[in-house]
């Protein structure tokens, strides 16, 4: 009897360590994530919100100003609505240009039997455009006196608006620098598109089903998935939009980049400011750390209800990758 | 096939490789552009002209030989190398230990992972900002945007380990079974295995570091010595602010090594986009 009591204790203290050494493994495994975690983001975030019921240069001290800033921002600081007007215009105007045609060329992708590789390429290579220098050419492009899109419009007996220099054009100008690197988007629904079951087109041919029908109540349903994901991943991207308007505002402005030389963001009439850039702009340039902090946390609020609504997608972001 | 059924597959032909083709003119065109403008001499660069008269391959050489541009390749080789190197080390264990452990709290760190995977850098950007500037003294260098990517990349984990899941449990039981640790298991069994998603998650490391501007602005501005290639970019048109064409040709030297890395990784890089979408 006694060991038998005895075996059980060995047995459970012998199932004690092995979940020990487990959790221990677990943790050595997750050790990075867990210090990035901790010191790059939760510590720098609380902070951010401690700052922002302060007053502070960076210089001095942060003093307490209660909700100081936060009134400030939402009533009188005038960057803040239109930013938050011209995400709303980016997010609406840009995201579905951008899911829209991207579905287009993917499906124009799948039914392209000569050269597909060379197609999909040529479609695929501006998405790896690094961003400062598709602005550029872009704004090189659409230069409203000398660019060839004018040039070309011109040629066609067209309006030559000016883009990156008039505040009505300046954000139709970034929507096609968006969709021009469209690529992303293509191979997602390019991949989407090619595992909808064939057996299902086949049976609506077959009941005579039009090419619209076909793609109305067959493609659309079955590739719903991707085209929410596509949405809420575009939203998400619109409002972190930050090195393209700024970087064409500037070039657009005739502004010296680099050191030394500030720049006003929103080039022209504050229709390229987004909530990333007066982060940068009211901490950076006008060093004041508690409204840039204000405006940090609602940027962070925006973008975590939409992940929210991303991960809340049938089977969801973490519902594991089987096939 | 009868002969209406052929006729209609030869004009279905016909007009989805027409589309096809004016799609691709929207996506070549401005390269084609930019290109040609970066062959010009500065005075053309300035007139409506789409093609130059004189082909300046000069302008390459000029560009190249301006003060500050073979620094600015050097810091962006650095910051996007090591980063790759150190993002991709860091990120295998936390996505093998999401993807193939059992653990209280896994559901959890998932989600933290996607939600940061979701949140733009500016939101905790001051207090970093200070963190690196005023008590490390660290400002004016890449090392406060190098030294957090030894501690594990969101996106990287998740990317790893939506790979991970697809690798099956059997090959580990046999290998633990074998009395392989977990750390073994890993360096030997499931890397070999995982070489793809892993070389996917190099790439867009790489990618996105060679793209950073917002990083080396906050830390880098004050100091050209720092600068990288995306962020001194903009500022070299400020320097030449009506030569077109250089900035053209700088453009051009800026894009090249992603779109030739591109040719020579293509499977890998397209299999990791299609996995950041469809394989949820």
């Amino acid at each position: 009897m006694i060991t038998d009591t005895l075996r059980a204790k060995r047995r459970r203290s012998a199932l004690v360590a092995k979940r020990r050494r487990t959790a221990l493994r677990t943790l050595a495994f997750m050790a990075p994530w867990l210090i990035g975690f901790a010191v790059f983001f939760a510590y720098p975030l609380l902070s951010t919100v401690y700052f922002s019921f302060t007053k502070y240069d960076g210089f001095r001290p942060p003093v307490f100003n209660g909700l100081d800033n936060w009134t400030y921002v939402f009533t009188q600081y005038p960057q803040f609505w239109p930013a938050m007007r011209n995400t709303l215009w980016l997010v609406v105007v840009m995201v579905a240009c951008r899911v829209v045609f991207g579905l287009g060329v993917g499906l124009l992708i799948t039914k392209v039997k000569t050269g597909t590789g060379i197609f999909r390429t040529l479609f695929y290579l501006p998405y790896l455009a690094p961003p400062v220098a598709a602005t550029l050419s872009f704004v090189f492009l659409l230069n409203p006196g000398t660019g060839p899109v004018n040039t070309l419009l011109d040629g066609a007996g067209l309006p030559q608006p000016g883009w990156f220099t008039d505040a009505d054009w300046s954000k139709p100008a970034l929507t096609m620098l968006a969709v021009w690197g469209v690529g992303d988007l293509m191979v997602i629904f390019m991949a989407a598109l090619l595992d909808v079951p064939k057996e299902q087109y086949e049976a609506a041919e077959l009941d005579g089903a039009g090419a619209w029908q076909r793609f109305r109540h067959i493609t659309l349903p079955n590739i719903s998935p991707i085209i929410l994901f596509a949405v809420v991943t575009g939203v998400i991207q619109a409002m972190q939009y930050y090195t393209q308007p700024l970087v064409a505002g500037k070039v657009a402005a005739g502004v010296i980049g680099g050191s030394g030389q500030q720049f006003e963001p929103g080039y022209p009439d504050k229709s390229t400011l987004t909530l990333p850039q007066i982060v940068y702009n009211t901490g950076f340039q006008r060093f004041d750390y508690g409204t840039a902090c204000v405006l940090a946390l609602v940027l962070f609020t925006l973008c975590m209800a939409f992940t929210a609504l991303l991960m809340r997608r049938r089977g969801g972001l973490i519902g594991g990758g089987h096939r | 096939m009868t002969p209406a059924h052929r006729r209609t597959a030869v004009l279905q032909w016909i007009a989805v490789h027409s589309l096809a083709i004016a799609a691709a003119l929207f996506f070549v065109l401005p390269f084609v552009f930019v290109f040609l403008t970066s062959l010009m001499t500065d005075q053309q660069a300035l007139t409506r002209d789409l093609v130059p008269d004189t082909w300046v391959w000069e302008n390459y050489a000029k560009v190249w030989d301006t003060p500050g541009f073979l620094t600015w390749w050097r810091n962006t080789l650095l910051y996007a190398g090591l980063g790759t190197v150190l993002t991709v080390a860091s990120s295998i264990p936390v996505a093998y230990a999401l993807a193939k452990f059992r653990f209280r709290g896994q559901r959890v760190s998932m989600l933290l992972v996607i939600a940061m995977m979701m949140l733009p850098p500016q939101v905790v950007i001051i207090p970093m900002y200070l963190f690196w500037a005023q008590q490390l003294d660290l400002s004016g260098t890449l090392w406060p945007l190098i030294i957090p990517l030894a501690f594990g990349d969101a996106f990287s984990i998740f990317l790893l380990r939506q790979f991970l899941l697809t690798i099956p449990d059997e090959y580990l039981d046999a290998a633990r079974v074998d009395g392989c640790g977990e750390l073994r298991a890993l360096l030997r069994v499931v890397l070999p295995m995982a070489k793809p998603g892993i070389a996917a998650v190099a790439l867009f490391s790489f990618f996105s570091l060679w793209n950073d501007y917002f990083g080396p602005q906050i830390y880098a501005s004050d100091n050209p010595a720092a600068w990288t290639l995306s962020y001194g970019l903009e500022s070299f048109k400020g320097a030449h602010h009506t030569n077109w064409n250089l900035t053209m040709a700088a453009t051009v030297l800026v894009m090249a090594p992603v779109i030739v890395l591109f040719f020579f990784a293509q499977k890998a890089f397209v299999e990791g986009v299609t996995l950041t979408g469809v394989k949820g």
